[in-house]
């Protein structure tokens, strides 16, 4: 589905977010952005749809719009159910004669907007197959009203929901799986990717998306440096760490195939991730020792599920 | 040549919603107005018409996904009842604040709890500050003519608003009376085609649609909105002044029945204004002066004009199908006192809560009220400001 | 319908200046937004170390490294908030950090 990687090429495309936008330095959020809407192909249009959240309230802040393309925010939990209109509506009229273009549909949402509030609006548009793209900028909380927990952040993350005191640890439970249960829609595409070297791994997920009819759904890891706590210009190091130490595996799932794109030579221990980040750093104090063992078996235990799953292609 | 025939007001909205033939239709299955996108489900799965159905997982997303489609620049309409619209109440206020000329066919029954699926009017009053215009039917006719006229008002480039048509769950949507129909191409010439200015898919122009706004901006935007409010009355009347050349049958914002003369005037929404005329026929064999003033266009608010045909009225009584529990009556009481407060009138007036959660309200109950604002006018004593009628006391 | 000219929407704008539902007609208008002014450290750009590898284009969170032939050219200091992803990906040290502005 997607065209030969061509790393130099693609960076000479026209920019389709463009900048003055009121994002943090350092945002992942608009990195993915930028990534997923570079893999649209020159003269398609688009229409990209938002979820609320720091992307929404930064990249469309009247009268000012980051995009280049049509745009369209409508709520938090929603952005599934509006590109849906907006899908069916391209849709009828291409089919009465009114429009001859090409469009895309892909709209973005935070985890939160997309693990819980707009989950029952992504789950719908999947299960009823408009011809979409939902992209999950996946930073592992609700970091527009403050660094709430989500059901994506990771267990033991000091959030301002879930804060660590005398009598705390973080965040209780572990992250939702949620690539796996939109998997489990049946949708021709699924798949997850973060910030990698010459963006290959993005790019060509991102394009597959677009240009798989139905719907497909892509989990960005999108570092915050602000909730995360680290200095904005070492995300590209994070996002590393994340998938060397397998607690971001890099995978797809292709019409119910479940195929590994990455499998770390020498996999990391997951403390290699933890360290870099103020948001875990309770972890490491003399005593918590075992927090960390028991985070490290949750990865183990997941890695092994995805290669089970994997390996039964 | 209008054609005659037997419909129930879900039949006769659904068949307007044919004629029409709207791009986009999405929808969540909710008592009384399933039926409307049943219909319509039909009408599409037999080739009967274009519109694209979307079976959304729920209001919420029905009402998102209509946003969606009129952003788009589809003509776009939803149904829906009671909760269901208690869920897309956000979404009334998105719509209607990004000047999304876009419809909603709904069949008004009470909210929970406790859960009931009869008719008042609490879904569609809870949601009169949502910036939509709302008009109200008093029978399957009037439903069928008002859902005709919908996207006229709307799509109006001096509106650009939704609208809401109205109809009373299971009294009107359910019950099958006669009813006189117009044909396919008269109505496709009323309606005309969609050609929106600014859309999400104009190949010319990318638009970008729902900021986020700063205070400096937002009382500015509420303005315009407020603005295209007051737009809509003449628009309205204007496309029922259209609709009566292709139809006979006259609109405005409220009828007045026997009220030229009428000293005890009664103020009603919906269905129970065709009850309310049998009790003004009963009492005029009488001899008495009562009358009757059904409103049809509930926002924009027609105060003016309400106040002035009520002016020479010695005592009103408003009606309210819902109680707005702010202990002193319903949304109408409030609305219509301060219009003939403002306009300097002298009745004295009550406000009435009537049909909570379905309950009947009969002929003897109008000719009590009527009763009622006899003595009050006689006496000048109000003892009863705020009752609620067919109450088990 | 014209592009919004939203040099005319201000904080100052009267009601009727407003779009109505705040649409914007048009595409890419927040490149009126300098958010260069919230730099507190500058990336430099040193060409005669630069490889034109690319690598620093793509993790810019705000668009502010433009590609022309191919080859990258200096930052858009009208944009760029210094977060120095950029300088930290760079394989050849051809862009360093400086305090301030």
């Amino acid at each position: 589905m997607a065209t030969k990687y061509n790393f130099k090429q693609e960076m000479n495309k026209p920019e389709r977010l463009a900048p003055g936008h009121r994002m943090c330095a350092g945002c992942g959020g608009t990195i993915a952005v930028r990534a997923v809407l570079r893999a649209l192909h020159e003269g398609d249009k688009a229409v990209i749809g938002n979820a609320t959240g720091c992307l929404e309230v930064s990249s469309f802040m009247y009268p000012y719009t980051a995009y280049e393309d049509s745009y369209i925010h409508n709520a938090f939990e929603n952005a599934g159910a509006t590109l849906s209109g907006v899908e069916t509506a391209y849709n009828v009229l291409k089919k009465k004669g009114k429009l001859d273009e090409t469009y895309k549909f892909i709209t973005f949402g935070g985890d939160g907007g997309t693990y819980d509030i707009g989950f029952q609006s992504l789950s719908g548009a999947m299960e009823r197959g408009h011809d979409l793209v939902y992209v999950c900028y996946d930073n592992g909380a609700y970091m527009n009203t403050g660094i709430q927990r989500s059901s994506a952040t990771p267990r033991y993350a000091d959030t301002t929901t879930t804060p660590v005191g005398s009598q705390s640890n973080g965040k209780l439970q572990g992250r939702k799986d949620l690539a796996a249960i939109i998997a489990a829609h049946n949708v021709p595409y699924v798949a997850q990717t973060t910030f990698l070297g010459n963006f290959k791994d993005i790019h060509t997920k991102s394009e597959t998306a677009i240009y798989t009819p139905g719907p497909a759904f892509l989990n960005v890891l999108a570092p915050c440096p602000r909730g995360w706590r680290y200095e904005t210009d070492d995300i590209m190091n994070i996002c590393k760490l994340a998938v060397e130490t397998c607690y971001w595996p890099l995978f797809e799932v292709i019409d119910g195939k479940w195929i590994l794109n990455y499998e770390p030579k020498n996999k990391l221990p997951i403390e290699d991730f933890l360290k870099v980040q103020g948001r875990f750093k309770h972890l490491f104090k003399p005593g918590n020792e075992h927090l960390i063992v028991q985070f490290q078996e949750e990865v183990d235990r997941r890695w092994e599920d995805l290669q089970y799953n994997c390996s039964r292609n | 040549m209008s054609i005659r025939e037997r419909l129930s007001g879900n039949e006769a909205v659904a068949l307007a919603i044919k004629q029409i033939n709207p791009d986009v239709m999405p929808a969540f299955p909710i008592t009384p107005s399933t039926e409307i996108p049943q219909y319509v489900a039909n009408y599409i799965a037999n080739g009967k018409m274009d519109t694209e159905f979307i079976p959304v997982e729920s209001e919420h997303s029905s009402m998102s996904a209509t946003v969606g489609a009129s952003a788009a620049g589809a003509r776009a309409l939803t149904a829906t009842s009671s909760c269901g619209m208690a869920l897309m109440w956000e979404e009334l206020y998105v719509a209607a604040s990004n000047r999304l000329p876009l419809a909603l066919a709904l069949v008004n029954r009470a909210l929970s709890g406790p859960i009931n699926i009869n008719c008042d009017h609490s879904d569609s009053m809870g949601a009169r500050d949502t910036g939509w215009i709302q008009i109200y039917a008093e029978n399957n006719q009037e439903a069928y003519d008002n859902m005709l006229q919908a996207f006229r008002i709307s799509e109006h480039k001096d509106v650009m608003l939704p609208i809401m048509i109205c109809q009373d769950g299971f009294i009107t949507s359910h019950a099958v009376e006669n009813i006189e129909l117009l044909e396919d191409d008269v109505v496709k010439t009323f309606v005309g085609e969609y050609e929106p200015e600014n859309y999400l898919l104009n190949p010319q122009q990318p638009i970008a649609v729902g900021p986020y706004a700063v205070s400096n901006y937002y009382m500015e935007t509420k303005m315009g909105q407020r603005t295209a409010m007051c737009n809509a009355k003449q628009v309205i009347l204007d496309v029922a002044k259209e609709f009566e050349t292709i139809s006979g049958r006259k609109y405005g914002f409220f009828e007045e029945y026997q009220l030229a003369d009428a000293d005890y005037a009664i103020l009603i929404i919906g269905s129970a204004a065709g009850t309310c005329k049998d009790a003004i026929d009963a009492l005029r064999a009488e001899g008495k002066k009562v009358g009757l003033l059904k409103l049809r266009v509930f926002r924009p608010f027609p105060a003016e004009e309400i106040a002035a045909a009520l002016s020479h009225c010695k005592s009103i009584a408003i009606m309210d199908r819902c109680d707005s529990f702010s202990s002193t009556g319903g949304p109408l009481g409030a609305e219509v006192s301060q219009a003939l407060y403002n306009a300097h009138a002298s009745a004295l007036t009550v406000n009435y809560i009537y049909g909570l959660g379905g309950r009947d309200i009969r002929v003897e109950d109008f000719e009590d009220i009527y009763s009622r604002l006899q003595t009050i006018a006689e006496t000048g004593q109000i003892t009863d400001q705020f009752d609620y009628i067919g109450l088990r006391k | 319908m014209s592009a919004t000219d939203i040099s005319k929407i201000t904080e100052k704008s009267k009601w009727q200046d407003i779009t109505p539902g705040n649409q914007i007609y048009g595409a890419g208008t927040s490149r009126a937004f300098k958010t260069g002014e919230w730099r507190t450290q500058t990336p430099v750009w040193i060409p005669e170390k630069c490889k034109q590898c690319l690598l620093c284009v793509p993790v810019c969170p705000d668009s502010s490294i433009p590609v022309e032939n191919c080859e990258r050219q200096d930052f858009d200091y009208d944009h760029c908030k210094g977060c120095g992803i950029c300088a930290k990906v760079c394989p050849f040290d051809s862009i360093t950090m400086k305090e301030g502005q």
